[in-house]
């Protein structure tokens, strides 16, 4: 089962997470066929491109993977200018919280140019924006950007070519600037709506358009506030959740007790009986819908239904299953003759979950054989080509999928199984249907971060080079294995398992696992070097965009300081995704108590021109707060098929109280093409977190979550 | 639970016809449209249902609308007062304070009763009252950030 990581390609993330797992943990109905389908195209992926690779991270099986599905060149697919100047453009992409509705309308302000208020994003419809895998693989901005500051410079030129033509002048005589076409020598201006006059720009995008380099940013660039911060504050804005229609009911669906239980008898007449109140059987499915979610909720409570289960693995074999039952490797420091050193760990990582505030949630309406939901995804097209099509046979000109800016993801709503369950309620209702998920169904009903087991053996001579490194990835995935340090010949594996639990995308896939156990296991060689780990990075490593943000951060940080007592400083750096980060964290110990807090942490990051730079720092902040959750406490408990612990008050995520405060230093390169940074600044904090602790206590934690409980001292 | 068949919300007297068993989220969300109060976790530990009831910072998913009465009920549609936003509405949006800000509301909702009681937080005092508010995309450090900035404009804050 383990396919080598293509270390020549640190870019192509052969993982498709996306509804593997156990087939009990699937939605009823789920085919087989395509599930098989979707795993023997990941092979192929290996040797195809980026934009195929970002697919199969979600997942996205069908005919879809084997060639894509061309964009459109037209320019009115992506951008269209009205009469009264309003500029409205379309992008697949879904708006999370990422602010790329703000940045997308940065990149086509800046282009045009016009001003960012009369610019619109209609984004993520699938009947009104260009098809687009998904928004995850921090591709946005390197590529639908890229997409859109073409289509925005393609209409410049030809809102130019019309004012050429209306005045008579050379077009070479003519600029474009604050949403108006000038003619400096007559003085004369005409706005881009009145020369368009509500008519087509008829041109075709080629990738040959020439773009503003980022030097010559003037829009691009600046921290433009969320440009629909007012609906949020205000509480006006709807999410999916928030949706609602004439004659709406509201849908719960019936589950299992455990996974992979199957249902043996059925007794509604209890629920059926209930003022209002429909149940809805089809197979497997059993959900009812009446006036209110309550009612909802107690109809579906009130249904009889026996389950035979099945027994299924717990969390207390789960490394030995990963490993496919194999023991652990040996585990120690080994001196050399020579004064080199050999060092063999083993580190581990639990199942955690995404928990977005905002559940899974869909509402649903048929009107004439077309169905119509609004959910909260970062992949509509793929509901509407998949799971839809799947469920109700239905083309996509008879599916319309429509993301509202959702309550967060983080890679957790890549699939759409709501939408499926309002749609179908709807169906059998014959009316539109609300269906959000309760905390506890996100809890299971999901899936999850893998769990995973990463084996390190490496080997470094006695003056500080790296000499050899073997690292072999259990489950958890193959994106970030590459090590970012001069080393011959470095043996990086990825080996896939039988995960107990359903596991899928997470906020930077793998690169959090494996940086934790890469830089955890380098922080500890040069320990016994007795070499400042700092200094022993920065002495394997040769690329200059990671040297250049590991000084950064190191200065920002005061790197080698006085510590208080009981304080203890870790680092760690990273490369995943076209991002460059170094974090550096201070933990304090609380000795009596075991209490492990984060009390400062610097995180200095470049991915090439920054787009909007306080948006990037609010992304690395984020990032930062959310890594810690799972690098301290957070941990998804499970036994027998069913989850231990689907509660906010089970399962503890990182509050005010445990945020620390948090310095992020910006390396800006104009020069250079810009990357995504959704995802790369949650890898660095785990592994400074464990270095940190490790620096205060001398104790060396090698399991995520590090210290749910606290740390206990080793005895 | 007899049937709730008014509700006095953000200063409007609303006649409804809902279950008292109902939570009080349903009935604002479901019943009278007012969605910008949220459904995080149904179980009181995320704060994202947030609402005042007589100037009291409720959950409002584990409250009942039958328990309300005749009590001024305040949502976040409340805040903003002939198109012009409360000043914590207006310092999270300088502040920069959220990201998919599912939580937004909930956050504003508790910031206005800790600056209704004491009107110049420390940072400590902001975290402790906050600390039932879960932010899960991490803006923390912004929000503590808004929080004292709103605190300076409603002239609480020493200079």
């Amino acid at each position: 089962m383990s396919e080598p990581h293509p270390s020549s390609s640190p870019e192509i993330y052969p993982e498709q997470y996306e509804l593997r797992g156990p087939a009990h943990a699937k939605p009823p109905r789920f085919r087989r066929r395509a599930f098989l389908k979707l795993l023997g195209a990941g092979v192929v992926v290996l040797c195809v491109n980026r934009r195929a690779a970002a697919k199969a991270e979600s997942g996205a099986g069908g005919p879809r993977l084997a060639g894509g599905t061309p964009r459109p060149a037209t320019l009115d697919a992506w951008l269209q200018v009205a009469p009264d100047g309003t500029v409205t453009f379309f992008t697949g992409k879904t708006e999370m919280g990422q602010n790329i509705r703000t940045s997308l309308t940065q990149a086509v302000a800046e282009e045009l140019p016009a001003p960012i208020g009369s610019i619109r994003a209609v984004m993520a419809d699938t009947d009104l924006t260009p098809y687009d895998a998904g928004t995850f693989g921090s591709r946005s901005t390197p590529d639908m950007g890229l997409q859109l500051r073409r289509a925005a410079a393609t209409a410049r030129e030809a809102l130019i070519d019309l004012a050429a033509a209306r005045w008579s002048v050379d077009r070479g005589s003519l600029t474009a600037a604050d949403g108006r076409v000038i003619h400096p020598p007559s003085r004369r201006s005409v706005g881009f709506g009145e020369l368009a006059a509500g008519g087509k720009l008829v041109r075709t995008i080629s990738s040959g358009t020439a773009l503003k380099p980022a030097t010559q940013w003037r829009i691009a660039g600046l921290s433009v506030p969320k440009v629909d911060g007012r609906q949020f504050v205000s509480g006006r804005h709807r999410y999916a959740s928030d949706m609602a229609l004439p004659g709406m009911l509201f849908g719960s669906v019936l589950r299992p007790p455990a996974y992979g239980a199957t249902l043996e008898s059925l007794d509604v007449s209890r629920a059926e009986a209930m003022p209002g109140v429909k149940v809805v059987r089809d197979g497997e499915f059993v959900g009812a819908v009446a006036p209110s979610s309550f009612e909802a909720a107690r109809a579906v409570a009130a249904i009889g239904a026996t389950w035979k289960t099945r027994a299924q693995p717990s969390e207390d074999r789960l490394l030995r299953d990963l490993r496919g039952g194999g023991n652990p490797p040996e585990s120690g420091l080994f001196l050399e003759a020579d004064g080199g050193l050999t060092l063999k760990r083993s580190y581990t990582m639990a199942y955690i979950a995404h928990v977005p505030l905002e559940p899974r949630a869909a509402v649903a309406v048929w009107r004439d054989g077309k169905l119509t939901v609004w959910t909260g995804s970062q992949r509509p097209f793929g509901i509407r080509d998949e799971e839809l099509t799947e469920a109700f046979g239905l083309g996509p000109e008879r599916l319309r999928v429509i993301v509202p800016d959702t309550g967060s993801g983080y890679g957790g709503k890549h699939t759409g199984r709501a939408a499926v369950e309002a749609a179908r309620l709807a169906r059998a209702a014959d009316r539109p249907v609300k269906v959000v998920w309760t905390r506890q169904e996100e809890f299971t009903w999901a899936y999850f971060r893998p769990a995973g087991v990463i084996d390190v053996a490496s080997r470094v001579r006695a003056d500080g080079k790296l000499a050899s490194w073997d690292f072999h990835n259990y489950n958890s995935g193959s994106a970030g294995i590459a090590p970012p340090y001069a080393v011959p010949d470095p043996q990086t594996q990825f080996h896939s398992a039988d995960s107990p639990l359903p596991q899928g995308s997470y906020r930077s896939l793998a690169a959090a696992a494996n940086h934790f156990a890469r830089e955890s296991h380098v922080d500890e060689l040069a320990g016994a070097l007795k070499l400042d780990p700092l200094e022993f990075r920065l002495r394997n490593m040769t690329n200059p965009r990671l040297r250049a943000v590991a000084e950064a951060g190191a200065r920002a940080f005061a790197w080698g300081g006085a510590k208080a007592a009981g304080h203890g400083s870790g680092m760690a750096v990273g490369l995943d995704k076209g991002g460059h980060v170094a974090t550096f964290a201070e933990v304090a110990v609380d000795a009596s108590s075991g209490r492990v807090g984060a009390v400062r942490v610097v995180q200095a990051f470049e991915c090439g021109a920054v787009v909007n730079p306080d948006h990037l720092r609010l992304q690395l902040e984020g990032a930062v707060v959310q890594g810690l959750g799972g690098a301290l406490f957070e941990a998804v408990h499970f036994e027998n098929g069913r989850i231990l612990n689907p509660h906010l008050s089970a399962y503890r995520v990182p509050r005010f109280s445990d945020a620390p405060a948090i310095e992020i230093v910006l390396v800006d390169r104009r020069d250079l093409p810009s990357a995504g940074a959704g995802e790369t600044g949650i890898v660095g904090i785990a592994p400074a977190l464990g270095n940190a602790i490790c620096d205060a206590t001398g104790v060396r934690l090698r399991s995520l979550p590090m210290v749910p409980d606290g740390l206990r001292r080793a005895s | 639970m007899p049937v709730v068949t008014e509700l006095n919300v953000n200063g409007v007297r609303h006649s409804l016809n809902a279950d008292g068993a109902r939570p009080l989220l349903g009935v604002l969300r479901d019943d009278l449209g007012l969605t910008g109060t949220k459904f995080g976790c149904g179980e009181g530990q995320c704060g994202a249902c947030t609402v005042h009831v007589d100037g009291v910072p409720i959950r409002s998913c584990l409250t009942p609308a039958g328990a309300i009465g005749p009590r001024r009920v305040t949502t976040i549609e409340g805040l903003e007062k002939d198109g012009r936003l409360h000043p914590l509405q207006q310092a999270f949006l300088d502040a920069g304070a959220m990201q998919c800000a599912y939580c937004t509301s909930g956050m504003i909702m508790s910031a206005v009763v800790l600056l209704a009681k004491n009107p110049d937080p420390t940072d400590e005092d902001i975290v402790r009252f906050m600390d039932g508010n879960i932010c899960r995309c991490g803006v923390y450090p912004r929000i503590l950030d808004a929080v004292k900035r709103a605190a300076k404009a409603m002239g609480g804050a020493r200079a």
